[in-house]
């Protein structure tokens, strides 16, 4: 008897609660904005990856008979550029370097932010004030001026590009993530898990980390749209890629001078750059709001 | 108010020499001789080493850095190689006009940013609350610099309404405060004026929310005050706030006109430095990057100051 009720007691209750990250889930697929945002993002990371089957024009293969055609000439839905290259398969090919670009430094700059938050939050004293007052010091040039003062520095490149807007978004992070930190350190379960005898390195790792990423990576995710404009921003100004790779900055550089000839298909890329970056932040604002349970 | 005024002064201090640090060192991060820009590619080596000495290069960078910093605070930041002129003079004579450009699109996005912010914040979760919303999500994504392609296109190019590059007839030289010097003012103000009027909306909104929901609202209602009375509370509550954020905006307006002085030609800093970073000329990139930059610490300690002046409970913290 006393057997089958232990049984009974330690059966896995038949509703299961719902986790944290389970409920922040379920709000964003309720949330229709962000749900659309995602499926745009979706269909064009997919059609960048995808570009080599999808059946498109040569991205490089120009022709002088053919150059600044109208959106909508038949074979050329999207009109042709200066070159008379096709602009929807530059478009598509264009988002391969321009997502990439826009992307990995938020992607390195979490990465590297949050250790440093973390560490400098964590250990406090005086690292936290050595790593703290390093970060002033970039925050004392605006984002753009130092995107383009190190670029402008190192040169043209897209492994420039993606080294300068890294170290423009490490302080960034690194700030959010050290205040964060230290508003969880001094926590009871922090304590708990000293008083069990972890070392720093466990706890930061097992029980701080979890606690912390949640807003540093809704914070991450609002700089992507940042990350993209200024990322083709350096290659507008002819400091990213080069041509002629397509890429959305660059081709709206390149496009400049065909606004008197062919002005809708010059503001193509920019249109992209727009749509990509409006979906990320967007996501960003659906992912804040799902993730402040209390309302 | 002067103790806290000498506070804040004296934590700039540090902050202005890392700035400068950094400044100097760009040009040290820079692939290549530095001299690249004025040496002739077949020039000799003992041509190479004069002017390197000429250009204290061959010096320990700590004693670089200090000539350098010595020389930057009595006002001499060396000569641009392209034109042989000062970098201060050049400098500040861009500068002049990018503050133009500053301040005419502060004043069209901070205040519509204010008032689309404070009516959102008024009546949130209305079809009005939704449309000054989605402007301001619409200011902060847009691609300023597309942005600025884009209205070239529609009132220079389709409409032929106003001048698509320059500042004016005249060149950079001559400007005047007429009808024909300003329309050349307003397609770059209005596409600068984009991201602080969705930037100063997120805040204002948010802000106005936040402090209708307090019970000291209420309570100004209960006490039989007119909405005009409230309002003005409320106002004052969200004050220092905003101000904080649009002393940022205006530096990073300030500050970050490269893209947007580039694409209308605009004769201010950002095409100065535009035209350093492509002629290599270093000691004008270095230079025009310090003086933005100590412009946008200048211009933060005086909003840290102004909102410790209209709200006291700053001084204390």
């Amino acid at each position: 008897m006393s057997v089958l009720s232990d049984a009974a007691l330690q059966a896995p209750p038949t509703a299961k609660a719902r986790g944290y990250w389970a409920t922040v889930g379920r709000r964003i697929a309720r949330d229709k904005v962000s749900m659309a945002c995602a499926f745009i993002l979706a269909l064009i990371f997919a059609a960048a990856l995808l570009a080599p089957w999808l059946h498109l024009a040569d991205p490089y293969q120009g022709s002088m008979i053919r150059r600044l055609r109208h959106i909508g000439t038949p074979n050329y839905p999207l009109g042709t550029d200066e070159l008379g290259r096709d602009m929807l398969a530059r478009l598509i090919y264009g988002g391969r370097l321009s997502l990439i670009v826009g992307i990995l430094p938020v992607i390195l700059a979490f990465v590297i932010g949050t250790s440093l938050g973390l560490v400098a939050g964590y250990v406090g004293g005086k690292l936290n004030t050595a790593i703290m007052r390093t970060v002033d010091v970039f925050y004392a040039f605006p984002s753009v001026l130092l995107a383009i003062a190190i670029s402008g520095a190192l040169g043209a490149g897209i492994v420039n590009s993606i080294v300068s807007l890294t170290i423009v978004f490490v302080p960034q992070i690194t700030r959010v993530a050290e205040s964060v930190t230290t508003g969880v350190r001094n926590m009871d379960f922090v304590e708990a898990a000293r008083a069990s005898g972890a070392g720093p390195f466990t706890i930061m790792r097992v029980h701080m980390l979890g606690n912390v990423l949640g807003p540093i990576f809704v914070y991450a995710t609002g700089l992507i749209s940042v990350s993209m404009i200024l990322a083709a921003g350096l290659s507008f100004l002819g400091l990213g890629t080069k041509p002629p790779e397509p890429e959305w900055g660059l081709m709206l550089n390149t496009l400049r001078t065909a606004i008197y000839v062919n002005p809708w298909v010059a503001a193509l890329p920019g249109a992209m750059i727009f749509a990509v970056s409006i979906c990320f932040n967007l996501l960003s604002d659906g992912m804040r709001s799902a993730m402040d349970i209390r309302n | 108010m002067f103790a806290y005024i000498a506070r804040r002064i004296v934590y700039v201090i540090p902050i202005v020499i890392s700035v400068a640090l950094v400044c100097f060192l760009l040009v040290h991060i820079t692939p290549g001789d530095p001299l690249v820009a004025v040496l002739p590619a077949d020039a000799s080596q003992e041509l190479a080493a004069q002017l390197r000495s000429a250009y204290g290069f061959d010096r320990p960078l700590p004693v670089q850095f200090g000539l350098w910093l010595w020389r930057a605070v009595h006002g001499d930041l060396g000569n641009s190689i392209a034109t042989g002129r000062p970098v201060l003079s050049e400098v500040m004579r861009a500068v002049g006009n990018t503050v133009m450009l500053a301040i005419a699109a502060a004043m069209i996005g901070f205040t519509l940013g204010l008032l689309f912010g404070l009516i959102a914040g008024y009546f949130r979760d209305t079809w009005i609350d939704k449309v000054s919303t989605s402007f301001a999500i619409a200011g902060v994504s847009l691609p300023h610099y597309w942005l600025g392609m884009v209205m070239v296109i529609i009132f220079s190019v389709q409409l032929n309404w106003l001048p698509a590059v320059g500042a004016g007839p005249g060149g950079s030289g001559a400007w005047a405060w007429d009808w024909e010097h300003l329309r050349y003012l307003i397609l770059p103000a209005i596409t600068t004026s984009v991201i602080p009027m969705g930037i100063v909306t997120r805040t204002v909104r948010a802000l106005t929310g936040d402090i209708l929901s307090q019970d000291f609202v209420e309570a100004l209602r209960a006490k039989g005050l007119r909405e005009t009375e409230v309002f003005r509370h409320v106002v004052k509550n969200a004050a220092p706030t905003a101000l904080a954020v649009m002393g940022l905006q205006l530096g990073y307006m300030l500050g970050g006109s490269i893209l947007i002085e580039t694409v209308f030609s605009w004769p201010g800093s950002g095409l100065l430095l535009n035209s350093a970073i492509f002629q290599r000329d270093l000691p004008l990139l270095q230079g025009t990057i310090l003086v933005l930059a100590l412009f946008f610490v200048l211009l933060n300690l005086l909003v840290d100051i102004a909102q410790a002046a209209i709200d006291p409970r700053i001084k204390r913290s």
